[in-house]
């Protein structure tokens, strides 16, 4: 194998085949190799049903692929761990819990002292934006602030590599743009690891170093982009890049592209 | 039948009334009454605490008025009492007939009752062989009049009484008198029943202040040597100790059987088939296995409860979200961590509501098992005081019964607020 670091992340030639009920099977995955370099950003983007969530489930370690491995720090994935930290779309949150106490979930598990944790929290709500909201309850706050602390609550626990299931799927436009900036400026901040399936094509533009577009049937890499919208989104206002003609093209190209595959399932289905 | 279209056209008349006096009074309306979309608006349907209020009050007056209370002057017509009469024709053996009056005093029920005047001229008149006769009796009672006893000639075979009030009588037949009705007796007897209006005796159904004195009486001097605190105190333990036992096994077999396959499996059959069965149809088997005494009723209640706590535990399990699992998992939290805070505080909502259930049942089946057997308890004093018709401590014990339930309905809302704050919330 051709580890050159241990803490980069390492999908070898995964394949996920699910049995149906009616005694159909499914290739939700088929032969994907990614190496993912440590610090890297990368989106991962495709119509439904193309694998993209199995994918993280398997890296999250929630799923154990049919052949293939995922090795991270010299080890193959079995199951859910500390060292991959997960931000879902919504619904994560644990309601019984305060603010302070749902982002220091993790430290405290480990028994971490409390004004360790607490100092901890209070430096994660500054950087997340959420400064005085520490005693509110999760229900309280609306959809783009939980998102926040489910970042919040990620990151305390310190992840080598944080998985993003469509974590700004369910926000309004223009929550979706200042969280779109916030997730740049916590990589740029912590230098993590993250990997971040969307179903929004100028997200994944805008967001990935790296984006790749899977296809269906089975579920497979299509095509690899090598991106540089997210280090000038750094630098500049967000909305600027997106209208840069580099960036509208590309996001034409991968729209037409997309909406080909989906035509695609559309006709096999009929 | 009456009695509920009085209810209903109460109602109706209520409710137009109060439709029109918001009318007149509402000047600004809140933002509520601004929505023009009601009629299938669940948010917009919110209990009208004015209809609450004016609903007891209604239930509470027409209780009132139906049996004759001091607490309130609107009463319906009560039985007829005081002075009445109606007239008997009697044919003697040589084929002449004569009338004669029946003078009825009807005393207040509960009264001393009282012989009428009665005009004596026609008594000492040998000319007269039908005499008039007196009788008395009590509201809502009959009396049976011997007319003929005191007739000349009344007990010779062929005299006989022909009409009353003027009307030919046949035996059992019934002839409506003034202030009453007269039936006539296979002897030709008259039984006179005065007219009972539209009150209840008291046997059936007691005044307010009656079963109010009762309360007061019983909660000093106890019943049957057995003090009220005592009665509803061993009623409330039975009910405390069965829900609390039933809890202790069924939360934990409802949390084993939401998270094995093997214990759902296991223990499925038997909780589905347990729970249908109602908690009384066990009493008879729960007496021949552990007799009358409190460990029969307490296996009765635990049972009560343990079915609906289990099922309630086992669904809030089986209801929380996957994600918030996978995220306890990848934040790094062991399973003994999940259970504890993730699994268990998740599903409190759900055990919360079933506790609010069990407890409800476990207090109506304690009512219904000292219904059957017991020596204390609040079931026990309605069914020890309807065998002596006290209907008004029956009533009494049903009204603190109703009370009770409501109030511990009230507590466990009032604990589910203060300690599952988020529920309904996710």
């Amino acid at each position: 194998m051709n580890q050159k670091n241990s803490s980069d992340l390492f999908i070898n030639n995964v394949s996920m085949t699910f049995d149906l009920v009616n005694g159909n099977r499914v290739e939700a995955l088929k032969n994907i190799s990614l190496n993912i370099k440590k610090g890297e950003l990368i989106s991962i983007l495709g119509p439904s049903g193309c694998g993209k969530t199995t994918l993280l489930n398997i890296i999250a370690g929630f799923l154990a692929p049919t052949e293939g491995q995922v090795v991270l720090n010299k080890h193959v994935v079995t199951g859910p761990d500390a060292e991959r930290g997960m931000v879902f779309q919504q619904g994560a949150l644990f309601e019984w819990m305060n603010v302070r106490k749902n982002i220091g979930f993790g430290p405290s598990m480990q028994a971490q002292p409390r004004e360790q944790i607490n100092q901890l929290v209070d430096d994660l709500l500054e950087t997340v934006g959420l400064h005085g909201f520490a005693e509110k309850h999760v229900y309280e706050l609306s959809g783009g602030m939980q998102q926040r602390v489910s970042l919040a609550r990620c990151l305390a626990n310190d992840p080598d590599v944080i998985l993003m299931d469509e974590p700004l799927g369910a926000l309004d436009a223009l929550t979706r743009e200042k969280m779109q900036s916030l997730i740049l400026k916590l990589w740029k901040e912590t230098g993590k690891t993250i990997i971040l399936i969307t179903h929004s094509v100028e997200e994944a533009l805008l967001l990935g170093e790296r984006l790749f577009v899977m296809a269906p049937r089975p579920g497979r890499v299509h095509k690899e982009y090598q991106l540089a919208f997210a280090h000038q989104a750094l630098k500049s206002d967000i909305r600027d890049i997106k209208k840069l003609a580099e960036f509208v093209s590309s996001r034409e190209e991968i729209l037409s592209m997309i909406w080909e595959m989906e035509e695609e399932i559309m006709g096999a289905k009929v | 039948m009456l009695i509920l279209s009085i209810y209903i056209s109460i109602f109706i008349f209520v409710l137009l009334s109060y439709r029109f006096l918001t009318k007149q009074l509402a000047t600004n309306k809140k933002t509520e009454q601004r929505k023009t979309v009601t009629f299938g608006d669940e948010s917009a349907v919110s209990s009208n605490r004015t209809a609450s209020v004016l609903s007891i009050l209604t239930l509470f007056l027409l209780w009132c008025s139906f049996t004759g209370s001091k607490l309130f002057p609107l009463h319906v017509p009560g039985p007829f009492v005081g002075d009445t009469s109606f007239t008997y024709s009697a044919s003697n053996e040589d084929k002449q007939t004569e009338t004669a009056e029946v003078f009825i005093r009807v005393s207040p029920a509960g009264e001393i009752r009282v012989k009428p005047d009665i005009p004596t001229d026609n008594i000492y008149n040998n000319n007269v062989f039908a005499k008039n006769d007196i009788a008395r009796v009590s509201a809502w009672r009959s009396v049976l009049i011997r007319v003929k006893k005191n007739d000349v000639g009344g007990n010779e075979k062929h005299y006989q009484v022909t009409e009353v009030n003027g009307q030919k009588i046949t035996p059992k037949q019934k002839i409506q008198v003034k202030n009453g009705s007269v039936t006539v007796t296979s002897k030709g007897s008259l039984s006179f029943t005065p007219e009972k209006g539209w009150q209840m005796e008291a046997i059936w159904l007691p005044a307010p202040e009656a079963v109010f004195a009762r309360l007061i009486e019983i909660s000093k001097d106890g019943y049957q040597n057995i003090s009220l605190f005592e009665n509803i105190g061993w009623s409330l333990f039975r009910v405390l100790a069965g829900f609390m036992l039933g809890c202790l096994v069924g939360i934990p077999l409802g949390y084993a059987m939401g998270l094995s396959s093997w214990f759902r499996g296991w223990f499925d059959p038997i909780v589905e088939f347990m729970r249908p069965v109602p908690p009384l149809a066990l009493i008879p088997l729960i007496i021949i296995w552990f007799g009358i005494w409190e460990s029969g009723k307490i296996s009765l209640l635990f049972l009560a409860a343990l079915w609906v706590m289990t099922i309630a535990a086992r669904s809030g399990v089986s209801g929380i979200n996957i994600t918030k699992i996978h995220a306890a998992y990848s934040l790094g939290a062991s399973k003994f961590q999940i259970l504890l805070h993730v699994i268990i505080p998740n599903s409190l909502p759900e055990v919360f509501t079933g506790a609010r259930v069990a407890m409800g049942i476990c207090w109506g089946t304690v009512v219904a098992a000292e219904l059957v057997a017991a020596e204390k308890g609040a079931g026990k004093m309605i069914i020890a005081a309807s065998k002596f018709q006290q209907t008004d401590i029956v009533i009494m014990g049903i009204i603190l019964i109703g009370v009770i339930g409501y109030l511990i309905d009230l507590l466990m809302r009032l604990a589910e607020n203060k300690l599952v704050p988020w529920k309904g919330r996710s």
